[in-house]
């Protein structure tokens, strides 16, 4: 019993990372319907952020958080209009192709300047954790769910009681619509793409010193916020949450019972079993394209 | 909406491409494949050259399939390499641990990953392009996974080596030869597939799925059987692969190759082998010009990432893209000769006197009744129409009849047979034509290619002398389907444009082009989807002379407009609905005169 509070306990850490990335990936696919396969490299292109600043040039940790999350503002929008708009006329498949390639182009460009070596980040306490009766709780850990709660209510608050979150709702319902009302709607997805690589900034920062900060954590985390926001129904922003927190304990559980080796193989067998059997998600509603 | 010009003289001398024998056509090509497999043969190459070609032909054969699965068809796969994997790894396995002969282990490693991507596809290609990237890029990462963990299987990250070949090639050179001859094979047919029936529904389905289905298309199946081939040649490659270089281990398949063959694919122009062998050639060579950046990990791959966003933005159809766009302007200049009869429509009559008989159907989205118990009988041989105020559930009705929306309850007969249940390809199977609202042309198609595919409809008379059965159609038949197609496009009277593409229609005519491709399957009832819509005044006259010429011919036509004038005119038997029911039916003048009619287009007092 012990063991199973224990192993709920990082899952749910672990899932609120999965769940932070999956709510930038719901994000910029209601802005823009296009599915951005380099939001995984968001995270990873932060940590290497941190570890520049905080650990290379050593300076101070808040100061260094600051500035990676600028640099992945920074990031949003050259990505943005580099990537994204260019190609916003065209059909779906180009442009997910294109962001294939853009995250090729960081993740590989990461590994040219910094070499295969995967590098060491502290966690934002010095004290590693707290004991709670049979429960070992890891600062880091706390950090991570704590960060993740209050973004979500964030998130809430401002697409529900602010008028920007009110006109980036109306541009992902109808752009045409968005811009006869006077939005601009190229300024909407601006923003929403700054806002996601900032999102996905975040949970590459909080998970560095939880894992290793490495080339391959950006397609690792990716791959299971995919899988989180498709178990909970895609482009559903309760559903991405819930679905990463289930996938994350259902991932440390599966590491712990099934086997190590194969733990990144989970995501993928929850992920297939959902599309055979639920399509739409635990949320979603299906819909039919109008004739 | 010109009237026809194509009956003059000199085209009817006008040779035909398609009526010379296929094999005497093509035969340059097996000369030249003959030639580059007795060169490949005879040369003496040093190792460095020899392990080179070796690479680019089997490499070849894998990007074949994305040109396939991503080009033909418009569906994406990022394993391709783990598809590789699996062919490289049958034969490694198969002929050292064991002791299988070449051939056995070849033809395991194709039908593996056949098998593979058969299901992958299955379990996936339901749904949006979305969930297929996320999804082959898992299976990628899985399979990435068994390779390095099952030790026992796959001997883990050290790899397999000491891979046998068969006896019969068992010199480098003799190998090499038997991968040139085998990529000789299967560029051919890949070159041809767009041509048989499956290649033109993978287009129609890249192009539109929606217009593919209603056409007589199983969209789905066809998306599988794409996956399948794509993911087979994977197999297959990777099988040739595993025996030219005696070792495989699990970093030859990552994710990263996957990567590499897909720039391959778009570098040289996703739509054709010719471009996918022109990008392999490439990207293979390119990195060995510049073998330095190699020396940094990561730099080639980000230059590759970059090449892919490039491509992508600037030159979307790669360099066989531009050649072949030129050539297709060559094309449209050349005229098919103009059909020798009058577009003949023999709509079957295997029920009684009602076409399509529609009980108390209904369709709700969540609490909105759309269409609410409607009652429809359709009489055979005339045009029969369905209107009401915007919002009445017209459209819904329509696509509930088309099968693009199930129904929540009720009953549809067409010509006796029941269709209510049935996916729409299988209804147009039955003998439903439809043209839509919006115009669904597949775009990158010529006319004439666009109404073959309506004249290609499963059960489809009117095709040769045996017409369409269940295993397609009998010999001869592509010259008789484009013979069809040339007779529906003379009938709305395009015949002289049959070789232009899509987009350099009119709004007019490219709605002349779908009703055409709609009569070209000669289906028992015509659904009209406002056919009116954004057409001038003339436009709309030659528009209704047609329906007459139509109905002339005894096919059924259901018709939903709002234009009053074509529909009292054109129509003997109109439905009104409106909020979902049906408030009037009858003969139409009488219809048009029912006070509750007449409210509800013009309000009550």
């Amino acid at each position: 019993m012990d063991l199973v509070l224990q192993l709920l306990f990082t899952g749910i850490g672990i899932g609120a990372v999965y769940a932070l990335v999956a709510l930038g990936f719901v994000l910029i696919f209601r802005a823009t319907n296009v599915v951005n396969f380099a939001q995984g490299e968001f995270s990873m292109v932060a940590a290497y952020l941190m570890v520049v600043f905080a650990v290379d040039f050593g300076w101070p940790y808040w100061l260094s958080f600051l500035l990676a999350l600028v640099g992945m503002a920074m990031l949003g929008i050259f990505f943005n209009l580099g990537v994204y708009y260019p190609l916003r006329h065209r059909s779906f498949l180009p442009v997910i192709i294109a962001t294939i390639g853009a995250s090729i182009l960081m993740a590989n460009s990461v590994l040219a300047i910094y070499g295969p070596q995967p590098q060491v980040l502290q966690g934002w306490f010095d004290t590693p954790g707290i004991q709670l009766g049979p429960v070992y709780l890891d600062s880091q850990y706390l950090l991570i769910i704590a960060v993740t709660v209050v973004l979500v209510i964030f998130n809430y608050w401002f697409f529900e009681h602010t008028l920007l979150g009110k006109k980036l709702q109306a541009t992902s319902q109808d752009k045409e619509m968005a811009s006869l009302l006077g939005i601009s709607v190229s300024a909407m997805i601006m923003i929403t793409f700054i806002y996601s690589a900032v999102l996905g900034g975040l949970a590459g920062i909080l998970v560095a010193p939880v894992l290793f900060v490495s080339i391959q954590m950006g397609s690792t985390i990716a791959l299971k916020a995919f899988a989180a926001t498709i178990i909970g129904g895609f482009g559903d922003v309760a559903g991405a949450i819930i679905g990463g927190l289930s996938l994350g304990v259902i991932e440390t559980f599966g590491a712990a019972y099934v086997s190590v080796p194969y733990k990144d193989g989970f995501a993928f067998l929850v992920l297939v079993a959902f599309l055979i059997f639920r399509p739409q998600g635990i949320f979603g509603e299906r819909v039919a394209e109008k004739a | 909406m010109s009237a026809p010009s194509e009956n003059l003289p000199e085209n009817l001398t006008m040779p035909t491409i398609r009526t010379r024998p296929l094999l005497l056509r093509h035969l340059p090509y097996f000369i030249g494949a003959a030639v580059v497999v007795a060169l490949a043969a005879g040369m003496q190459f040093d190792g460095y050259v020899l392990n080179v070609l070796m690479q680019a032909t089997t490499f070849s054969i894998a990007v074949f399939g994305l040109s396939v699965v991503l080009g033909l068809c418009g569906q994406i796969n990022l394993a391709q390499a783990a598809f590789f994997g699996f062919g490289a790894y049958a034969v490694g396995i198969g002929t050292t641990d064991w002791h299988l002969s070449y051939w056995l282990c070849l033809l395991i490693g194709c039908f593996a990953a056949l098998l593979a991507g058969a299901f992958l596809g299955m379990s996936t290609l339901r749904l949006g392009g979305h969930y297929l990237a996320m999804v082959t890029i898992s299976f990628q990462q899985i399979v990435t996974l068994v390779m390095i963990n099952a030790i026992w299987l796959t001997r883990g990250p050290d790899g397999v080596s000491n891979i046998g070949r068969p006896e019969l090639f068992r010199t480098s050179q003799g190998y090499l030869a038997f991968c040139v001859a085998m990529l000789a094979i299967v560029g051919y047919l890949v070159w041809h597939l767009p041509d048989t029936k499956l290649g033109r529904a993978m287009r129609a389905v890249r192009d539109n799925e929606l217009a593919a289905g209603v056409n007589g298309i199983d969209v789905f199946r066809t998306k599988v059987y794409a996956f399948a081939i794509c993911a087979g040649l994977g197999g297959l490659a990777g099988g040739l692969f595993a025996g030219g270089f005696a070792y495989v281990s699990p970093d030859q398949f990552s994710f990263a190759e996957s990567i590499v063959f897909l720039t391959m694919s778009l570098l040289g122009g996703v739509a054709s082998p010719i471009g996918s062998a022109i990008g392999t050639g490439l990207l293979i060579l390119i990195p060995e010009w510049l073998r330095f950046l190699k020396s940094i990990p990561g730099l080639y791959l980000a230059i590759y990432g970059l090449f892919v966003i490039l491509i992508i933005r600037f030159m979307p159809d790669g360099i066989w893209g531009f050649v072949a766009a030129a050539f297709e302007r060559w094309r449209a200049r050349i005229r098919t000769p103009a059909a020798t009869k009058t577009l003949l429509l023999k709509p079957a009559t295997v029920g009684g006197d009602i076409v399509l008989e529609v009980s108390g159907l209904s369709k709700h989205f969540g609490g909105l009744k759309a269409v609410d118990e409607v009652d429809i009988a359709v009489k055979r041989g005339g045009v029969h129409a369905l209107i009401g105020p915007n919002g009445s559930g017209k459209t819904t009705t329509l696509n509930v009849l088309s099968g693009l929306y199930k129904a929540t309850s009720g009953k549809i007969l067409l010509d006796g047979t029941d269709i209510t249940t049935m996916p729409p390809h299988l209804r147009t199977a039955a003998g439903l034509g439809r043209t839509f609202q919006n115009i669904r042309l597949f775009r990158s198609m010529t006319a004439l290619e666009n109404v073959e595919i309506g004249a290609e409809r499963p059960g489809n008379t009117m095709i040769g002398k045996a017409g369409i059965g269940k295993a397609g159609i009998g010999k001869g038949g592509a010259a008789a389907l484009t013979e069809r197609a040339m007779e529906a496009l003379t009938f709305v009277g395009l015949g002289a444009r049959a070789n232009e593409l899509i987009t350099s229609f009119s709004y007019g005519h490219q709605r002349l082009i779908e009703i055409a491709r709609a009569l070209a399957a000669n289906p028992t009832l015509l659904l009209l989807d406002e056919p009116a819509a954004g057409l001038n005044s003339t436009e709309k006259l030659e528009l209704h002379e047609l329906l007459k010429r139509i109905a002339a011919q005894g096919l059924t036509i259901l018709i939903i407009d709002h234009d009053m004038t074509l529909v009292s005119e054109a129509a003997q038997h109109i439905t009104v609905l409106n909020f979902g029911r049906r408030i009037a039916d009858g003969e139409s003048m009488a219809v048009l005169r029912h006070p509750d009619v007449v409210s509800a287009y013009l309000g009550s007092e």
